[in-house]
């Protein structure tokens, strides 16, 4: 009884803190209204892009990922972390350094004009797909190399003796379980998208329903309008997130012994290819970004520290928090709801919080917990995503055996299916303690001066025209938030059973 | 964190309008960029505070958007930062109160007679160049007829302040030609970013040669960094106003250190903070009390303004025709 409560009242947590505020902002504007043809514009374009960019990022990071899975180097295991940094940044900072990339004045085009290429054009659709791409194909090769490292070892070994299609007999059932789940959470995420899609996208051809919110919000203080595209919103994460798992199916493989795979198919240089290839794409703009960030690191004032050190204390709040509740969610209802928190429109969570607290609190004294709160809410499908697949493979594998070794509840978790999910654990807080020190989020809703957050003083510095001091941070915040990935990653890897 | 805390005990206590005892507070709410570190806000606090005996607090971010969430029970004394596409707005909410100031010491390049709304700088929007890389521009129609491999990179009007100025601007020199207009400057245009602070950051790291800002743009690079390639290109037509505002909450529980705070605006003192903080130009000092630099700014003798009325009838019209041009 006890034990199936947890999971229901965190699931009704998560829920209630996403249709909450969005519940407030319907009561406050006085209903919902019609969507006009531009706003209808706006979907339309957001659907389509979310689904490109997730395609296309789930459909590159098949192969990346097949080919860590299955090839050893040297510096593997620091490039998948370093690999996994895009993810984790501030959306301003990642658009410059795809821009000194592939813009008009990049690397890419620097390099083909002697070759007497045209220019490329960065500014379009293929624009945004490429920025989301950059963004969540990290993403997509960790959630499925782990899953193809969650293959037994002793499977592939039988299949290489007897010759059968590794890909088919192991493969492609893995494939088929991930794959929805993980195009799920890169297509939602993408339908939030607005500074990328805009910047990139050139220009109005490129609306998206997050900035029509936004405008409702700012310029036409249009709460009914605002609230009603976050409906909208809510509907298409749900929606994204049930056909998930409807299409997420394929049998679990049984347990094996349990060890790291090591493979007798696949083509060395094909595997070689893929894998340069990727980190190229990845590293490239990372390098930009450090190259102009390192001259601002020098002017940076000394608040800089003061700021990094709430955005950290934000972090690891937002790590416990959020593995706290990720562990009883680790359900097929708990994923699908957990999607919710990262399709509505951040502005409407915020504001809808806003409305709730204000006739109990100041907002500005409760700035930092609520953004830890919306911190925990995008971070956790991510999570969910991340740990599904181990705690139903424990579960599975495992469980029937510590019933007969009579054990249940916390001592279960505790001597049998924590230990086999230290790597997923891991991998998870590290993505969550890094997206919530790279968010932006509600604070500027909330704040007050002195009490701003690393993200929030680039932002400031970049308004006060101090570019390079802007980029010093934005340094300095990739440097923080990949430092505290690589540390909660490292240690889930680190003595993990598996 | 731990502050918070204090603080909202603090509040439960029913302690909020008192700080240390006895000292009053003055609630201010101010954009983020004013608030901040790097912008105006800390000096003007410190130089108020020196002849208040009060604690002026700001509370930051999008301050009207706030304001109308909350209400008549804001905590707000005082606001600062609005501008003129939101004044409509604002007044019509019935928060505002009508100030006492003095007006006769503006120096606005025009008529400002507002009973609610105060101004505290201005500038006009303009486009910047590198200009050792480009000649400039005489008028909008010699940025128009430019050649179109020209970048340039301008703010979305329907997220950003900047890109509102710009439509209006755009359609105060060629009205019905508006969309027309718009057709011809979109192959240049780069791309079109959610706020000021994208689009400069892409001008500066050479992604655009020309970019939206102020005319007042320069004198950051002249002043603090002491470069002197970057110009506003100044058009014949004119340009279009650009006007930050404050205003008094009529239901404040601190009336005279409001009052006392809205003249403060307009003194010297406040005055000459303005230039190097908010890199602006003074709504009340004199040309010749600027500093050089500042004087040497090159201005544009026309000006082009919208009323809130005229503004409104307007917005949505300009925005349509950059949309419509922009979409092609």
């Amino acid at each position: 009884m006890a034990q199936r409560a947890v999971p229901i009242i965190a699931a009704l947590f998560v829920a209630g803190l996403v249709i909450g505020p969005v519940a407030a902002v319907v009561w406050r504007g006085g209903g919902v209204t019609a969507l006009s043809a531009a706003d209808w514009a706006a979907l339309n374009f957001t659907i389509w892009q979310a689904f490109w960019s997730a395609t296309i990022s789930i459909a590159l990071a098949i192969p990346v990922a097949r080919a860590l899975a299955r090839r050893a180097f040297w510096g593997r295991s620091a490039l998948i972390s370093i690999m996994g940094a895009p993810f984790i940044l501030p959306v301003i900072v990642a658009i410059l350094g795809l821009l000194a990339v592939f813009g008009g004045n990049g690397i890419l085009n620097a390099a083909l004009a002697p070759l007497g290429v045209p220019k490329l054009d960065i500014y379009g659709a293929h624009g945004v797909i490429l920025a989301h791409v950059f963004f969540n194909l990290p993403l997509a090769v960790r959630l499925i190399l782990q899953s193809w490292l969650a293959i037994p070892s002793e499977r592939f070994r039988v299949a290489a003796s007897l010759g059968a299609p590794v890909f088919w007999l192991l493969e492609w059932p893995m494939l088929r379980r991930v794959v929805p789940g993980a195009f799920a959470v890169i297509f939602v995420i993408c339908l939030g998208s607005f500074a990328v899609a805009l910047t990139l996208g050139g220009g109005p051809r490129a609306t998206t329903v997050e900035l029509a919110i936004y405008q409702a919000f700012k310029f036409d203080f249009d709460l009914s309008k605002a609230a009603s595209l976050a409906i909208v919103q809510l509907a298409l994460g749900l929606g994204a997130g049930t056909i998930a798992l409807l299409l997420a199916r394929g049998d679990m493989l049984g347990a094996g012994f349990d060890r790291v795979v090591q493979r007798w198919d696949g083509n060395r240089v094909l595997d070689t290819i893929w894998i340069t290839l990727a980190s190229l794409f990845l590293l490239a703009p990372l390098v930009a970004i450090f190259a102009a960030g390192i001259v601002g690191i020098a002017d940076l004032p000394s608040s800089i520290w003061a700021a990094a050190l709430r955005s950290l204390i934000i972090a690891l709040g937002a790590v416990v928090l959020t593995m706290g509740l990720a562990l009883p969610l680790a359900t097929k209802a708990g994923e699908a709801a957990s999607l919710l928190g990262i399709s509505v429109s951040g502005l409407v969570l915020g504001t809808g919080m806003f409305l709730i607290v204000q006739p109990y609190v100041r907002p500005s004294s409760v700035a930092l917990p609520v953004t830890l709160l919306v911190n925990v809410l995008m971070a956790l499908p991510f999570v969910l995503r991340i740990l599904r697949p181990g705690v139903e493979s424990a579960r599975a594998d495992f469980g029937r055996l510590g019933q007969s070794l009579g054990l249940s509840g916390w001592a279960l978790w505790r001597i049998v299916y924590l230990p086999r999910l230290r790597r997923p654990m891991g991998f998870g807080a590290g993505l969550t303690g890094a997206l919530a020190m790279g968010d932006l989020g509600v604070i500027t809703l909330f704040s007050r001066p002195g009490e701003g957050t690393l993200p929030l003083a680039m932002y400031q510095l970049m308004g006060a025209y101090r570019m390079d001091a802007a980029y010093g941070a934005a340094l300095l915040l990739v440097a923080l938030s990949l430092g505290l990935f690589w540390v909660f990653d490292k240690g889930g890897r680190a003595h993990a059973v598996v | 964190m731990k502050k918070t805390l204090i603080t909202v005990a603090g509040l439960l206590l029913g302690t909020s309008a008192l700080a240390d005892g006895h000292t009053p507070v003055l609630t201010v709410y101010a954009p983020d960029y004013f608030g901040s570190e790097w912008g105006p806000g800390p000096s003007i606090e410190e130089a108020f505070e020196a002849q208040c005996a009060c604690d002026l607090q700001y509370q930051t971010g999008d301050v009207l958007p706030r304001l109308l969430l909350e209400g008549a029970r804001t905590e707000a004394d005082v606001v600062i930062g609005l501008n003129t596409d939101v004044t409509k707005r604002a007044r019509e909410s019935g928060l505002f109160g009508q100030h006492s100031v003095d007006l006769s010491a503006l120096t606005l390049p025009i008529d400002w007679t507002d009973d609610i709304f105060v101004p505290f700088n201005y500038a006009h929007t303009a486009f910047i160049y590198d200009n050792t890389k480009l000649d400039g521009f005489d008028s909008f129609e010699d940025l128009l007829n430019a050649p179109d491999d020209i970048r340039v990179v301008i703010q979305d009007p329907r997220s950003s302040i900047s890109g509102l100025a710009l439509v209006l601007w755009v359609q105060a020199v060629y009205g019905e030609d508006a969309e027309a207009a718009w057709a011809r400057l979109a192959p240049k245009i780069v791309t079109v970013t959610q706020g000021w602070s994208e689009s400069y950051g892409l001008f500066t790291d050479g992604e655009a040669d020309v970019v939206l800002s102020y005319t007042t743009s320069p004198a950051y690079h002249i002043i603090a960094e002491e470069d002197l390639t970057k110009s506003a290109a100044i058009f014949d037509e004119g340009h279009y106003f650009f006007v930050e505002l404050a205003a008094k909450i009529e239901g404040t529980d601190q009336p005279e250190l409001a009052d006392q705070f809205m003249a403060f605006i307009l003194t010297e003192d406040f005055q000459t903070l303005i230039p190097t903080t908010n890199w602006s130009l003074p709504a009340a000092l004199p040309i010749d009390q600027l500093s050089e630099d500042f004087q040497n700014l090159p201005m544009p003798e026309t000006v082009l303004f919208y009323n809130e009325d005229e503004a409104a009838a307007l917005r949505d019209g300009a925005i349509e025709a950059w949309r419509s041009a922009l979409s092609q």
